[in-house]
């Protein structure tokens, strides 16, 4: 076949400018923040190279905070929001009527901006500064609970409306994804099964829950990663002041330290990568426990 | 006899079966749906009346419902500024971003050339990059480059989608190859075989890139806060924060879900109206690996 090589790389141009300068060069230089000390990009000095910025960032309370908040959230919000949406994915396909009305409904929360309906959640659990008559107490107060102060109060209720609010957000995905895994599963296999006079629960965890398996799977580790990288929910429900409030995550001190410190972006470049660290060691452990347990 | 009942105990438990998992898919979409209703409540709700809830417990529903919040979030707030950057600026990262990921995934599925494959291989292993990572440096690239409070500064970084390129690509070649040949034939160019033949084949997945796109950049949050101070270049989701925590929000909530309203609608008629392009679209990213 006829090769074109200039002409390829001129299609193929545009993508690789784009690519290179904020993709591939960010890569490499994010490295190199981490490692110069004292780096200041107003004068493009440094004192030296070393491990001070991940020293400094690992002793830094605020730091320790936020990956304390952010292991809290994932360990709460994935295994949750991925059981949650399987239950609520074979409820949808075993139902006929009203299936596209309720799948149209359970996706809304992809499309709306996260912000903004942060602030919803912030006034069902605290309308007012001064106040804490909000939804939620009132629902508490039928079970004669004492109101709680959700949005300033105490660290267990604060996680408590950010966990609610991050499962919320996450579950469209899910279920649409665990939806279409549920309806590519061969019938063939549920009509042997109910030849030989299985029950539901049995053909649910011996074929439903293999088939499935890798979508499972997947959906887990995207969740992992996901929950990882949280911001912009704990930024709509408590303010951009996350520090203040103790309930920053990861991501948010790394935008913090780039923002407070603007011009010296070692901190938050330390801190990105103790971040991707993490991610890609929880990310190969998933894999590792998937490649034992998934069927294919 | 038996078979009678056999077949109505049957008949029961199906019922039975039916009503538990109507109702527990329907308090889901209550609790999907509460919060929205929640908004359009408070946003229609007397300042006064809200108010004096915060001394009493708040009320499920208003009798007396007034768009006065709305009027008051569009005389206090700049809404009307940040629903024209943010249009801005999705209409013309979008833009690039089609054409750039067109030209890339018509080069990688159509042309031959050395070295295409580990080409491709180093594009997919970009989609692997956390933006996390890469932001830093974006950020200072852009401050050096003075472009801090300008579109350009917003844009630029938001345009390359790796993922949309392999959609794409994967898309172009399922087109035969006859249908290129016989371009050839007949002196057709390249790039006219691509934007009249192959672009037209398929604008469903064309369209489905733009739409998510468009949904990305609407709702991006993170580069548009680091990069615009000025409240003159903000976007719709930190130009909310920003009123939120400047002190309008604080005091007015109901002006402020007024606000909110207005900035979720957009999105809301975009999804019901391209519904099954959106969803099709978002399970195919999710199902690649």
């Amino acid at each position: 076949m006829e090769k074109n090589n200039l002409k390829a790389w001129l299609y193929l141009l545009p993508a690789i400018v784009f690519l290179g300068l904020f993709m591939v060069y960010p890569l490499f230089d994010v490295f190199v923040y981490s490692l110069e000390e004292g780096y200041s990009s107003i004068s493009k000095t440094y004192f030296g190279v070393g491990g001070y910025n991940y020293s400094y960032v690992l002793h830094d309370p605020y730091f320790l905070q936020a990956v304390k908040n952010t292991f809290i959230l994932v360990i709460i919000t994935v295994p949750l929001s991925t059981i949650f949406s399987l239950l609520i994915s074979v409820g949808l396909s075993s139902i006929e009527k009203l299936k596209n009305l309720f799948q149209t409904v359970y996706f809304l929360p992809y499309v709306t901006n996260t912000l903004a309906v942060g602030m919803v959640f912030m006034i069902l659990f605290k309308p007012a500064p001064a106040t804490t008559n909000s939804v939620a107490n009132l629902v508490l107060g039928w079970f004669g609970i004492s109101p709680v102060d959700f949005i300033n109060g105490p660290y267990w209720a604060k996680m408590f409306v950010l966990c609610l609010y991050t499962v919320w957000v996450v579950m469209p995905f899910k279920i649409l994804i665990l939806t279409g895994a549920l309806a590519s599963v061969d019938k063939t296999y549920y009509n042997a099964a109910k030849v030989d006079g299985t029950s539901k629960f049995r053909i649910f965890t011996k074929i439903t829950l293999p088939m499935i398996s890798p979508t499972l799977f997947y959906l887990i580790i995207t969740g992992f990663i996901g929950a990882f990288k949280a911001y912009a929910d704990a930024v709509a429900l408590f303010g951009a002041d996350l520090n203040v409030a103790g309930m920053n995550t990861i991501v948010g001190y790394i935008y913090e330290r780039l923002y407070a410190t603007s011009g010296y972006p070692s901190y938050a470049s330390a801190a990105a990568i103790i971040l991707f660290v993490i991610v890609l060691t929880i990310t190969c452990i998933n894999l590792l426990v998937s490649k034992k347990n998934v069927h294919y | 006899m038996d078979y009678e009942k056999i077949e109505k105990s049957a008949q029961t438990r199906k019922l039975v079966r039916n009503i538990i998992v109507y109702t527990f898919l329907v308090i889901w979409a209550i609790a999907v749906l509460f919060p929205f209703y929640w908004m359009i409540l408070t946003s229609v709700k007397e300042y006064s009346a809200y108010a004096s809830e915060s001394e009493g417990m708040p009320q499920l529903f208003t009798l007396s419902p007034t768009f006065a919040n709305y009027e008051k979030a569009y005389t206090q707030m700049p809404l009307v500024r940040y629903f024209a950057n943010t249009l801005i600026f999705t209409v013309v990262t979008t833009a690039i971003m089609l054409v750039v990921t067109v030209l890339a995934a018509f080069a990688f599925s159509r042309l031959t050339f050395k070295g295409k494959n580990l080409a491709f291989t180093l594009f997919l292993a970009l989609m692997m990059i956390p933006s996390e990572l890469v932001i830093i440096t974006n950020y200072a690239t852009i401050t050096a480059w003075d472009m801090r409070n300008t579109f350009a500064g917003l844009i630029l970084p938001s345009v390359t989608s790796v993922f949309y390129i392999y959609l794409l690509k994967e898309n172009f070649s399922q087109i035969p190859d006859e249908l290129y040949y016989a371009a050839k034939v007949d002196g057709t160019t390249d790039l006219r075989y691509l934007l009249k033949v192959m672009v037209p084949i398929c604008r469903p997945t064309i369209v489905t890139v733009t739409i998510l796109k468009v949904i990305e950049c609407w709702n991006s949050y993170i580069w548009p806060n680091l990069i615009t101070t000025e409240s003159e270049y903000h976007l719709v989701s930190n130009g909310i924060q920003q009123l939120r925590e400047s002190g309008l929000g604080r005091e007015d909530i109901p002006a402020m879900m007024a606000a909110v309203v207005v900035v979720s609608i957009p999105l809301i008629i975009l999804f019901l109206v391209f519904r099954k392009r959106i969803m099709e679209g978002v399970s195919r990213g999710g199902v690649k690996k």
